[in-house]
């Protein structure tokens, strides 16, 4: 795949709960190896659209497409198949199980048993959970249940990482480590990134897209979007659109 | 208590725990016959085959997170199968299989229309029960000569009689010996319960727990949980079908009342009392609970109290009196009693105010040492 190849596109992506339009009519499109943060302020719709994508849930209209391919009626087993992982806002993980068994599902996916149980040990160690591998992930705090989705997430090697507020529930020092972190996944796959913590955001951000009420608001670069006068408006609470 | 629960679970799930489990099921296999006496020897041939049913409920429910109202339905289809086969081949051997099939391609049927069409627990719940209740009102009415298959008649209510027995693979006359027929049923109950840990501990069983702990986690991983649900159901099946067809063998006989709910809501209590998660546990509470309904009368004689009476009671009792279980239950009663002895030395103390100078010490030191046996006040016992 050259550089410059999409790798996903939405159009006219719809997500209609009742009345509430979460996602309006969405052309969203980002290239191989790109790293895109997604920001906008709470209720803009940002969650329901990484669920679309995902097929946990159905968009009431539109189409999205994967690296070419029309996948817009894959299930989401067949859409992780096809190399999407994603980091939910409220951590997804296998609760009652070890840290060690989490990691070690991902890993048997795509490998062998011997192979799965040495990229286990592997990613418990990037990871920095060396110290909990037979922990419970439930009774593991916020931030490390955070690490165990990432290392799940990332086991699979996925080409394209969606991550849902990674840092919520983070300290400072693990901050850091997830910005290095997300660096480095970044050579080997697309990640879209939702995150509120502006520090973050600029440490990592290449191209911002600003959601508003379902829809692109802008997309620019993060020097840009912070001068603009409508996404600042919308995190003020003035209605600019 | 806490750390006795979870040295069980540890136990059930551990390697030398399957050993020591099925070591003891071994030994039981040799030592019961010598004992020589068949009336044993046939009860405990009754027990395995429940056994082997709460297996088949401890395995969907408890490793796989199937709510199944109506297990009893795959233990009743594979005794009829049995028992139509058998009456049609005059050879037990494939019957023995077909009592397993039969009720697998049931649950493959029924599966595929709950898992794929991604219904949730609580409808599971619901259509395993009615179709239970079908199934038992559609046997009940199959008295009429027309309903036969093949030489057999289904025979309704009646419930059909005089079922033959195994007998040794393609020789229909050499019928099992009452010893024979138990080291089978043994045999098969060592079989069921070290594959399902065999299961458990393969990738597909550890695959079958990740999808009962977190399904949204397992797609997001790329696994097709619905595959993974309805092999999980249909597993179960042929094993409650296994059930069916050695239950037969134990009374010549089988009838609707296999499909009955009863003994659909039986089998849950079975793993709800022996801890659902485990297979030992569901082993345990189903001996227990049937040695209970034996002692009270209520087992092959008919007398006395009503089953149906002590297994509400039972259930009652478990989802009124101690919804959230055994163990943390014990722990608030610790913690109550705290705080009654608490007044209770308040109380004294006051009295012991009321008193003459002379009596006011020993009253008081009393109700002194109360307090000092009371745990400090509010909630800070949760974490002990
Ligand atoms: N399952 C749902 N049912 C009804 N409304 C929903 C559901 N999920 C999200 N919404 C609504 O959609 C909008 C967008 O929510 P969400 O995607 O979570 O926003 P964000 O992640 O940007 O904070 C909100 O108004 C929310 O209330
Ligand atoms: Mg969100």
């Amino acid at each position: 795949m050259a550089e410059n190849d999409v790798i996903l596109e939405t159009r006219g992506l719809t997500m209609r709960f009742g009345g509430v339009v979460a996602v309006n009519n969405v052309d969203f499109s980002m290239k191989e190896g790109e790293l895109r943060c997604l920001i906008g302020p709470n209720g803009a719709g940002k969650s329901t659209f990484f669920k679309c994508l995902t097929r946990q849930y159905k968009p009431s209209a539109g189409q999205v497409f994967f690296r070419g391919a029309d996948i817009t009626s894959d299930i989401t087993f067949q859409i992780a198949r096809r190399g999407i992982g994603i980091k939910t806002q409220v951590p997804s993980v296998f609760d009652g199980l070890s840290v060690h068994e989490n990691i070690w599902l991902s890993a048997r996916r795509h490998h062998k048993t011997r192979a799965a149980n040495k990229i286990t040990d592997q990613i418990i160690e990037r990871v920095g959970l060396g110290h909990a591998t037979k922990q419970l992930v439930g009774r593991l705090a916020h931030g490390e249940r955070q690490w165990v989705e990432l290392g799940i997430v990332l086991t699979g090697e996925p080409k394209l990482i969606l991550l849902d507020e990674p840092t919520a529930g983070m300290t400072g020092d693990e901050v850091g480590r997830t910005t290095e972190l997300i660096r480095e996944i970044n050579r080997q796959a697309a990640l879209i990134v939702v995150e509120h913590d502006m520090q973050f955001i600029k440490a990592i951000a290449q191209k911002v897209t600003v959601f508003h009420h379902g829809q692109i608001l802008v997309e620019d670069t993060m020097i840009n979007i912070l001068s603009n006068q409508q996404v600042r408006d919308v995190y003020l609470g003035k209605h600019a659109v | 208590m806490t750390d006795l629960m979870t040295s069980f679970r540890r136990f059930d799930s551990s390697r030398h725990g399957t050993w020591v489990v099925a070591g003891v099921m071994v030994v039981l296999l040799f030592i019961l016959p010598v004992l020589d006496d068949p009336l044993l020897l046939l009860q405990v041939r009754y027990y395995i085959s429940m056994i082997i049913l709460a297996l088949s409920m401890a395995f969907i429910w408890g490793f796989g997170g199937i709510m199944c109202f109506g297990q009893s339905m795959f233990f009743g289809l594979g005794g009829y199968a049995y028992a139509i086969a058998v009456g049609n081949f005059g050879e037990s051997t494939a019957p023995f299989f077909l009592a397993m099939i039969v009720p697998a391609l049931f649950a493959a049927f029924l599966g595929y229309f709950m898992f794929f069409g991604r219904l949730n627990d609580v409808y599971v719940a619901v259509i395993t029960l009615a179709v239970t209740l079908a199934l038992y009102y559609f046997i009940n009415s199959t008295s009429g000569d027309e309903y036969t298959i093949g030489k057999a008649r289904l025979m309704g209510f009646n419930g059909i009689s005089s079922i033959r027995k195994f007998n040794w693979p393609g020789d229909s006359t050499a019928l099992l010996s009452a010893n024979h027929l138990f080291y089978f049923a043994m045999g098969l109950l060592i079989a069921t319960y070290v594959g399902l840990k065999l299961l458990l501990g393969s990738t597909f069983g550890r695959v079958v727990v990740a999808v009962k702990e977190n399904e949204l986690r397992a797609e997001l991983l790329g696994y097709d949980v619905r595959l993974y649900k309805l092999a999980v159901f249909v597993i179960g099946a042929a094993i409650a079908g296994l059930a069916g067809c050695l239950s037969i063998n134990y009374k010549n006989f089988i009838s609707p009342n296999a499909f009955h709910l009863s003994l659909a809501a039986q089998i849950i209590m079975w793993v709800l009392v022996g801890g659902v998660g485990t297979l030992l546990g569901p082993i345990i509470g189903c001996v227990v609970l049937l040695y209970v309904s034996f002692i009270l009368g209520t087992g092959a004689s008919g007398g006395g109290l009503n089953t149906y009476l002590i297994f509400g009671l039972i259930v009652m009792i478990f989802v009124l009196v101690i919804p959230q279980g055994i163990v943390p239950t014990l722990r608030d009663w610790r913690e109550q009693g705290g705080r009654y002895r608490r007044m209770t030395a308040g109380a004294v103390l006051s009295m012991a105010e009321q008193l003459p100078a002379s009596s006011r010490a020993p009253v008081r030191a009393f109700g002194e040492r109360m307090l000092g046996l009371a745990p400090p006040s509010g909630h800070s016992g949760n974490k002990g």
